[in-house]
C-alpha cells in the first residue's frame, strides 16, 4: 500500500511537471503576456505607406514601448493605410501633434512605428487621430534616390 | 505465378494485420469507460510510461536545447543577429523538436518496453488465463497503457521543449553573453500561443497515439515464442520512428502551410 502511495505521488509529480511546462511555454515563451486583455485605448495614423508593418507590431515612443498596432486597414478613397494602435492606458498624455514615423529595429529587424510627441497641451484620447506622419523607408527607392543623385553629380562635372 | 501469388499473400496479410490493428484500436478505445471506475490501473500504468520516462526526456531536452543555442549564436552571429536566439531555439523547440524528438525517445523508451511486456504476457498465456477467469485482457491491460501513454507524451513533450528553452538560455545567455532581456522578449514578440505551442501539443499528442498504439498492437499481434517477442519490440521501434517522421511532415504540411 506504501508502495502504491509513493508511485502516486511521483505520477501526480510528474503531471505537475507537465502542467506547469506547458504554462511556462505558455506565459513564458509565447506572445499570451505581452496581450495585456486590451487594456488602454485606440489611436488611428494614416500612412502612405507602411512598409512590413503587421499588426501586434510594438508601438514605442522614446525607445520605449507604450503599445501595439491593433488593426490596418486599406482606405479606398484617399489610398492610405489607416493604422489603429492600441496605447496602454497608463499612457494618457499623449499630446495631439505627436508625429508617428514608421522605424526598422535594426537592418533587418522589424518593423515598429515611434512616436515622437509634440508641444500641445491636448492629448490623444480614444479613437484620436495622429495627423503628422511619415511613410517606412523603402530600401529600394532610397537605393534609386542615391543613383539618381549620383548620377545628377557625374551630369554636373562634366 | 508462384511469386505473383507471393506478392498477393504480402498485401493480404498487410491489409489483415492493419484490419486488426484498427480492431484492436476500437477494442481499446471501449475500454476506456470501465478504466474510469478503476482509475489506479492508469496511474500505475502512467508510473511506468511517463514517469520513468522523465529522465531521459529531461536530459536530452537540456543537451538539445543548449546544442541549438551553440550552432544557433554561430550562425546568427555572422549576420549580427544574435539577438533573436531565443526566437530561434523556442521555434524550433516548440514546434519541431520537442514533439518530434520525445516522440522517437517515447518509442524506444516506453513502446520497446510496453511491446516486450504484452508480447511475454502472451508467450507465458497470461492473457489467456486472464480471458478464462472472463476478464477481457485488451480492457483490463492494454486500454490503461494505451490511455497513459495518451497522457504522458504531450506532457513529456512540454516538459523537453520548457527544458530546451531553458538550456538555451543557460547556454546562451550564460556562456555567450547574448543579452536575457532580448533573449525572451523576443521569443515572446515571435512565438505564438496558438500558431505554435498549441500546434506542438496537437502533434505530441498525435505522436503519443499513434507510438503507444503501434507499440501495444506490436505487443498483442506478435508471435508468441522468445524469438516472436524480440521482433516485435524491433518492428515497435522502426515503425514508430517511420510513422512520427512522416506523419511530422504531414502535420506540418498542415498546419504551418498556407
Amino acid at each position: 500500500m506504501v508502495q502504491m502511495r509513493t508511485m502516486e505521488i511521483m505520477v501526480g509529480a510528474f503531471m505537475a511537471a507537465g502542467f506547469v511546462a506547458l504554462f511556462f511555454l505558455a506565459m513564458q515563451v509565447s506572445n499570451l503576456s505581452g496581450l495585456n486583455g486590451g487594456e488602454g485605448y485606440h489611436i488611428t495614423a494614416r500612412f502612405d505607406n507602411i512598409g512590413g508593418l503587421k499588426v501586434r507590431s510594438p508601438v514605442s515612443m522614446a525607445g520605449v514601448r507604450i503599445g501595439r498596432v491593433s488593426d490596418i486597414s486599406f482606405d479606398n478613397t484617399t489610398y492610405e493605410a489607416v493604422v489603429t494602435m492600441l496605447v496602454d492606458s497608463n499612457h494618457k498624455t499623449i499630446p495631439d501633434d505627436t508625429f508617428a514615423k514608421i522605424y526598422t529595429a535594426g537592418l533587418l529587424g522589424e518593423q515598429y512605428i515611434g512616436l515622437d510627441p509634440g508641444g500641445s497641451e491636448k492629448f490623444l484620447t480614444e479613437g484620436g487621430k495622429v495627423s503628422l506622419t511619415q511613410s517606412a523607408l523603402v530600401l529600394e527607392e532610397i537605393i534609386g534616390q542615391f543613383l539618381f543623385s549620383k548620377a545628377e553629380e557625374g551630369g554636373n562635372n562634366e | 505465378m508462384e511469386q505473383l501469388a507471393q506478392l498477393g499473400r504480402i498485401g493480404i496479410s498487410t491489409l489483415e494485420r492493419l484490419g486488426r490493428g484498427h480492431v484492436l484500436l476500437l477494442h481499446m478505445l471501449s475500454g476506456v469507460t470501465a478504466l474510469l471506475v478503476r482509475p489506479k490501473l492508469l496511474i500505475a500504468q502512467i508510473h511506468s510510461v511517463g514517469v520513468l520516462s522523465m529522465l531521459i526526456i529531461t536530459v536530452s531536452g537540456l543537451f538539445v536545447g543548449m546544442v541549438l543555442a551553440l550552432q544557433g549564436y554561430y550562425i546568427l552571429s555572422q549576420f549580427g543577429a544574435e539577438e533573436t536566439l531565443g526566437v530561434m531555439v523556442a521555434a524550433s523547440l516548440v514546434r519541431e523538436l520537442g514533439p518530434v524528438v520525445t516522440g522517437l525517445l517515447f518509442a524506444g523508451r516506453a513502446g520497446s518496453a510496453l511491446t516486450a511486456e504484452i508480447g511475454l504476457m502472451k508467450a507465458t498465456e497470461q492473457l489467456s488465463g486472464l480471458e478464462m477467469m472472463a476478464i477481457d485482457p485488451i480492457k483490463r491491460i492494454l486500454t490503461p497503457r494505451f490511455m497513459a501513454g495518451l497522457i504522458s507524451m504531450p506532457l513529456l513533450a512540454a516538459l523537453f521543449s520548457a527544458i530546451g528553452v531553458i538550456g538555451g538560455h543557460f547556454v546562451g545567455v550564460g556562456l555567450l553573453g547574448v543579452d536575457d532581456g532580448a533573449y525572451w522578449s523576443q521569443m515572446q514578440a515571435k512565438i505564438d500561443l496558438h500558431e505554435d505551442i498549441f500546434n506542438g501539443v496537437i502533434k505530441s499528442i498525435v505522436f503519443g497515439f499513434v507510438c503507444t498504439w503501434i507499440a501495444l498492437f506490436q505487443g498483442h499481434d506478435c508471435v508468441p515464442t522468445s524469438e516472436g517477442v524480440s521482433r516485435a519490440t524491433t518492428r515497435t521501434v522502426v515503425h514508430s520512428a517511420l510513422a512520427v517522421l512522416c506523419l511530422d511532415f504531414v502535420l506540418t504540411a498542415l498546419m504551418f502551410g498556407e
